[in-house]
């Protein structure tokens, strides 16, 4: 069966200490599940296995119910974000103007699909709902900083520019 | 005394104890109304929607399943906007179900067919795109299929809050919402003891056991192997109900007949090895005591309570009694003493177990219950997949004249056939104890550890001490007695404890038996009182009086505990944490 999330966790024993602290903070309180995810994912940038099996022990839940709220909330991300991440408006307005398209061209050039980070660690890709932005159909962002009437060869271009300020 | 509530349900007058649900009252005016999520003592959630009623002055229809009655409410079940709603909610549910209802193995029983059916809905009235969902078979017990799921999450009340053990929740939301593991890596990757119960909650066709029915086919039409089918004591109570025959019917005889119908094989009665291992465990208790080791003893006769200590609590698994189960020591005792006396290469043998458990597919595969090679049991199917064999075979079982179990492995005590209930083991073991500490005890009847309560204690004098025990049924309680115990709250010196709640007469192997049934009926109480019957009725009752046990060591194995016996019917364990 898949798994969700590759083995490339990398945490500290100084980002553990941090969590044990928050679960402690938490343990005791209804509902403190949401506040430990939300502060763990602060710490880590996201959450794998084996982040959620250090909050499951520390409250003294079933991984099952970990992973289940950590699944339900889109604001939780089980796979690590990269360096830069992309963004791809597929709000009603881009749609129609072909942002599938776009978001097809990026996971293209970077061989990663939405929702994935690339092996280096430098890009990820988020579909995103509305930015607001519509009258500049179709919109990405690239760590927040927006880029309006795109065209798939744009889009291209915007993350190869990325890549060459890095060189 | 709580207070009593009137009200009228389809202007039927009911009298029922405050915080009845409207659910349960109508049952008071001979009225089930339907579900799906709702199962009695397990899962009370109001999710599904297809219990909905009309409450006379309130707005909108309400889940009477979770909903409590109130002085004077009017209650109406069968109005058409209830009935529209109803046929509504199940149209969506089937909008997103795979279908596959002939090849499904609830085909004949299941919840969702039968609603279908009485709601006459149009299954392809909403056209729902169908997610596939890979079939779950990385454990040797339990199999999941998502595709046939329809998310109740009567598997996961019962896996996480009955059995503590949370190996499956729900996974993401709105329409990708569905059950799995944690990070989807199958049930084997987790810490699911193979119980089963999942299975008899489920119901639609989404959980099953693994089938071995086709390896027991190949067995049988093999001309170079002998195959032996041996059945646990709690089979012969809830067979007939794969046969439409009422819970709590003892059908030992037409089970023996029908099995000997299915080939040439022999039918021995796993309740000899229930007397065995009593006889084992008993005298492992009293060496025990007198030689300072571990206490208290726990039983071992269960699988799916010995992956639970593996898993959770290993520091304990000195505690656990070495006796193996008594499928094991049957299959033990048929390849190496029958063998023997018939002049048969164990390799040629082939051990089929009925069990009604799902967990002992696991424990025949253990490494620990090989001799040289060679596995003590070749498969254990489940009440159901006999069932299966019986209906395939075509042999019409309700009309079926009985028949005796093969010689020599026929004759059991009674304190062997209650093993199939909770506290049945500890009974044995009591009756058997204290008459080979002081031969004058003659006591047979323990009745505070019978019943189908959780939890269950006593004390006993015993040779003049008091002995404390402990009966513990469904994995959440045996955590509870474990914690107990650890604390310092408790101190026993026995302890049973079965996986599944009420014993194997509720196994995860047992036949299923609709939410109508569970949630209105005592059904394992029904299912024991025929094995405590059976006892009750007997001549022979307590396990070391079996004059075949005799033959056994007086043939084979010397005495209890010996080279022999300990070599072939003790066992060990293993930290799986």
């Amino acid at each position: 069966m898949a798994t969700e999330t590759k083995s490339t966790f990398r945490g500290t024993p100084k980002q553990e200490r941090e969590l044990k602290k928050v679960i402690e903070k938490y343990k005791k309180i209804p509902g403190g599940l949401m506040p430990v995810l939300q502060e763990a994912q602060a710490i880590y940038g996201y959450l794998p296995v084996e982040v959620q099996k250090i909050i499951a022990d520390g409250m003294g839940i079933h991984l099952s119910e970990v992973y289940g709220v950590a699944t339900f909330y889109s604001q939780f991300s089980l796979t690590p974000k990269g360096e830069h991440i992309i963004s791809v408006c597929l709000g009603t307005a881009c749609y129609v103007k072909g942002a599938d398209k776009i978001l097809e061209a990026i996971e293209e050039e970077l061989g990663i699909k939405s929702g994935e980070c690339t092996a280096d660690g430098m890009f990820s890709i988020e579909a995103c709902r509305c930015l607001g932005a519509c009258g500049l159909a179709p919109v990405m962002t690239v760590d927040g900083e927006v880029y309006g009437k795109c065209t798939p060869e744009s889009a291209v271009e915007i993350i190869r520019s990325y890549m060459d300020k890095e060189d | 005394m709580k207070k009593m509530i009137n009200l009228t349900i389809n202007n039927i007058p009911v009298c029922v104890p405050e915080g009845t649900t409207i659910l349960q009252a109508a049952k008071q005016a001979n009225i089930e109304i339907p579900s799906l999520c709702y199962l009695k003592d397990v899962n009370c959630i109001g999710s599904c929607r297809v219990c909905v009623v009309e409450v006379v002055g309130r707005r909108g229809l309400v889940a009477s399943c979770v909903y409590p009655v109130e002085e004077g409410m009017k209650v109406l079940t069968n109005t058409p906007a209830v009935r529209k709603s109803r046929k509504t909610t199940i149209e969506l549910i089937l909008s997103t179900h795979h279908k596959k209802c002939l090849s499904c193995v609830r085909g004949n029983n299941c919840e969702l067919q039968k609603l279908s059916y009485d709601y006459g809905i149009d299954e392809d009235r909403f056209k729902g795109e169908e997610p596939i969902y890979e079939i779950d078979k990385s454990t040797p017990c339990v199999v999941r299929d998502n595709n046939k799921c329809i998310n109740c999450l009567r598997c996961v009340a019962t896996c996480n809050n009955i059995q503590t053990i949370g190996a499956i929740g729900q996974i993401r939301r709105g329409f990708d919402v569905h059950i799995g593991s944690p990070f989807e890596t199958g049930l084997g990757t987790t810490d699911c003891v193979g119980c089963g119960q999942c299975i008899v909650a489920c119901p639609v066709g989404a959980l099953y056991e693994k089938s071995n029915i086709d390896e027991v086919w190949d067995a049988i039409s093999d001309p170079n192997k002998k195959v032996i089918f041996f059945t646990a004591p709690s089979i012969a109570a809830t067979l007939g109900e794969c046969f439409s025959m009422p819970v709590g019917t003892n059908v030992e005889g037409k089970m023996v007949t029908a099995i000997k119908m299915l080939g040439d094989v022999e039918v021995f009665n796993m309740n000899l090895t229930a007397d065995l291992t009593i006889v084992e465990e008993a005298n492992e208790l009293i060496q025990r005591v007198s030689t300072a080791k571990p206490l208290p003893m726990f039983t071992s006769c269960c699988p799916g309570w010995i992956q639970f200590v593996e898993h959770n609590y290993p520091e304990l698994i000195p505690n656990l009694s070495s006796c193996k189960s008594p499928q094991q020591m049957f299959g033990a005792v048929l390849k190496s003493y029958y063998c023997q006396k018939n002049n048969i290469d164990p390799k040629d043998l082939y051990v089929v177990s009925v069990i009604p458990c799902t967990a002992k597919k696991f424990e025949t595969a253990r490494d620990e219950m090989y001799n040289q090679g060679i596995a003590d049991v070749d498969v254990a199917i489940t009440t159901r997949e006999l069932s299966r064999m019986i209906k395939g075979a075509g042999i019409t079982f309700t009309s079926l004249p009985d028949t005796e179990f093969d010689s020599p492995f026929a004759l059991a005590s009674g304190a062997a056939a209650i093993f199939g209930a909770t506290g049945g083991v500890m009974e044995a073991a009591l009756r058997t104890a204290a008459n080979l500490l002081d031969g004058t005890n003659e006591k047979v009847e323990f009745m505070d550890v019978r019943g189908t309560s959780g939890i269950k204690e006593a004390t006993y004098r015993i040779n003049g001490t008091d002995v404390d025990v402990c009966v513990a049924s469904g994995l959440g309680n045996a955590r509870k007695v474990i914690e107990m115990i650890k604390s310092g709250q408790k101190k026993y010196l026995f302890v049973e404890i079965m996986a599944c709640p009420g014993g194997c007469v509720n196994g995860g192997g047992q036949p299923v038996q609709s939410d109508s049934v569970r949630n209105y009926t005592e059904l394992k109480a029904t299912r024991a009182g025929v094995l405590y019957n059976a006892d009750s009725e007997g001549e022979l009752r307590k396990s070391h009086e079996n004059p075949i046990i005799k033959t056994l060591y007086d043939e084979y194995f010397e005495a209890p505990g010996k080279a022999k016996a300990h070599a072939l019917l003790h066992t060990t364990y293993q930290s799986r944490k």
